[in-house]
């Protein structure tokens, strides 16, 4: 396996409120190799966006990331100007949400678009431009590429907007895509379409990609490794096979089994009591305690990483055997 | 078997797309142009009986949210015909109180319960309103109602914005059940839910059907979701539905193509890479639907007959029907 060319490390990105201090993301670590499609899974206020968010250098006011490293290729991120984070964007690490009319200009062809993604980060001649327009937009499987060039975001169907906002992350040739639910808002044909080129572009590319998510179906077919995340907090993270064919964790054990296609259809699901703990009044112990069927009182107390294996990582104090 | 409570015939809904005021005039002194069509539900034919939950699933435009809104009776129909208990819809809305008996809980509550309303009155309104509870008993009766969803006695005094995703679903739920419906019908209830959440609220909707006997027609892309709740399932693809069966032989032997598209489509937690080439094409604008069968340009096992013939649902076991005309031949 090739080295890690990018890090985070006891990441800290807390929201100076004037309810108090919400710690959305509190000392996260991950590593991420080329070729390598790291999903990050959670419920909503998990802090699987803020991360992202923050890999990305795009948290604002009343926030900031308060400890903590995140580099690529040995280059320190949260050191950078904002000046030189925005020449960093785009052309190092691309970034796709969940919807894709947010990204696109609505008065815009696609076009002309993308052809300013390219403009915006060097001097590039029209006929160099175009050729890589129809690259990436037949990589991400647009068929005729040529008239969608022509086309305005509206024209598009929301499955062929996603696949334009993807190939314009791959235009400039970044080392990582960072991608917060792109397929979420899909309908299952359109999604599996999508999963199916982007899987082959991550190979093909050798590109290293984040796939935030709060569906582990999709990441179960997707992901090398997966991380999952509750209330801010890493709870385990290992290898697919880790995650979803041996959770140790009570937490990744009880979102796999409440999900329709783990239970016997008729009966009733299996679902977590009580709901996630406000990130305003979070104790230094475990935020699932509360939830928790095997806490006790050390999980009142910061829990340590426990190495389980070579790729597998969990953050418990009861796991289940393996 | 139990007895029929809902039957709709033949029941299409259209919509005149791009009208305007200024269209209608240019129309007058330049000659009628014809408008824009869109046939959002295209003959469908659907039984309900007492206490079953039917079912509805497809993709975005298929029109599955147009039919939920007829059975429901906020839209009215552009043909066809809704029978409540064997009696039609027409005489049956004319009487408020009897349409109440019809609830809808929909997808997104924020946008369906009004933000300036406490729950108490957003869950006892139309119970006072209509005579199902005296004004002065009407506290008691709210709470009960919220106790059997799950939410505390003091969710009474308290705003929609003031809840969690999950517990503004409950009381949508809560809202419906206070009229004392005998039909609930679900547009995407649980789908803007996280999946533990998910799985409190499709547990609570299995108490109340076990409770009351509710029948229910629960509408959602997510196959999971439907297979765990239904009895029957309907599948719909451009505003037709092309395959109707018991859920369990829906999933074991899907006949219609799409269907089995559907179904190989459907994300699954499994440690299998998927190697197959996903399924080719995009969903076609239902403002031009192609001809013969909607699904016959993704179709992988479509012909000629196909692109001319509009295909009529057939039985092919007992209690399920298809639409498919080729299937059988192969």
């Amino acid at each position: 396996m090739t080295e890690p060319f990018f890090q985070v490390d006891d990441l800290n990105t807390w929201f100076f409120t004037r309810q108090g201090v919400i710690k959305s993301v509190r000392d996260i670590s991950f590593d991420l190799r080329r070729g390598e499609v790291l999903g990050i899974v959670g419920e909503s206020g998990s802090g699987k966006s803020v991360t992202g968010m923050s890999i990305m250098g795009q948290i604002d006011e009343p926030g900031r990331i308060v400890s903590g490293s995140i580099s690529l290729d040995g280059q320190e991120l949260t050191a950078l100007t904002f000046e030189e984070m925005r020449r960093f964007r785009g052309r190092k690490i691309a970034m796709v949400f969940q919807n894709p009319l947010m990204t696109l200009n609505p008065l815009m062809r696609v076009r002309d678009q993308m052809y300013e993604a390219i403009s915006e980060h060097g001097d590039v001649s029209r006929k160099e431009m175009h050729d890589r327009c129809i690259e990436v937009l037949m990589a991400v499987g647009i068929p005729s590429p040529q008239e969608r060039l022509n086309a305005y975001p509206h024209e598009m169907s929301g499955g062929m907007r996603q696949r334009v906002v993807i190939a314009t992350a791959l235009l400039l040739g970044p080392d990582m895509i960072i991608a917060d639910e792109p397929t979420t808002a899909l309908d299952v044909t359109i999604q599996a379409q999508i999963i199916y080129h982007i899987r082959r572009q991550i190979d093909e590319r050798g590109l290293g990609m984040i796939w935030i998510t709060h569906d582990l179906s999709t990441l179960s077919e997707l992901a090398d490794r997966i991380m999952v995340m509750y209330a801010g907090a890493m709870m385990e993270i290992g290898t697919t096979e880790d995650i979803i064919g041996f959770p140790r964790h009570p937490y990744t054990r009880k979102l796999l089994s409440s999900v329709p296609s783990r239970n016997t259809p008729g009966e009733k699901l299996r679902q977590i009591p009580g709901n996630m703990p406000s990130l305003l009044s979070l104790g230094k112990g475990c935020p699932f305690a509360s939830r928790c069927e095997r806490a006790t009182e050390i999980c009142s107390e910061p829990v340590p990483a426990t190495r389980l294996s070579a790729t597998h990582h969990i953050w418990c104090y009861h796991p289940f055997e393996g | 078997m139990n007895e029929m409570i809902f039957e709709a015939k033949d029941l299409s809904r259209s919509f005149t797309v791009g009208r305007s005021a200024f269209r209608d005039l240019a129309n007058r002194f330049m000659g009628d142009r014809p408008p824009t069509v869109l046939r959002a539900v295209d003959n469908v034919s659907l039984t309900l009986r007492e206490g079953e939950t039917l079912g509805v699933v497809g993709e975005s435009g298929c029109g599955k949210s147009t039919l939920a809104r007829m059975i429901a009776g906020i839209l009215p129909a552009s043909s066809g015909e809704r029978h409540f208990r064997g009696e039609p819809y027409d005489s049956l809305l004319a009487r408020k109180r009897d349409a109440l008996k019809i609830q809808m809980v929909f997808q997104d509550p924020l946008s369906s319960l009004n933000p300036r309303l406490r729950v108490g009155e957003i869950v006892g309104e139309a119970a006072v309103l209509h005579g199902l509870v005296p004004r002065s008993r009407v506290k008691e009766y709210v709470i009960e109602i919220l106790a059997r969803v799950g939410l505390p006695a003091d969710s009474i005094g308290r705003y929609p914005h003031q809840f969690s995703g999950g517990q503004r679903q409950r009381v949508g739920i809560a809202r419906s059940l206070a009229v004392k419906p005998d039909m609930l019908i679900c547009d995407e209830a649980v789908a803007a839910l996280d999946v533990s959440v998910q799985a409190q609220i499709i547990n609570l909707l299995m108490d109340i059907r076990r409770d009351s006997g509710l029948a229910m027609i629960f509408i959602s892309h997510d196959l999971s979701v439907i297979r765990h709740l239904c009895d029957r399932v309907a599948v719909m693809y451009l505003g037709r539905v092309v395959e109707l069966a018991e859920t369990e032989q829906l999933f074991a032997s899907p006949a219609h193509p799409y269907t089995r598209m559907l179904l190989e489509g459907m994300p699954k937690i499994s440690l299998e890479r998927r190697k197959f080439m996903p399924i080719q094409g995009e969903i076609p604008s239902p403002l031009s639907p192609p001809s013969g069968c909607h699904f016959h340009p993704r179709c992988p096992i479509a012909t000629e007959h196909c692109r001319r013939t509009r295909p009529e649902l057939r039985e092919i076991a007992s209690g399920q029907v298809h639409a498919c005309m080729n299937v059988e031949a192969l």
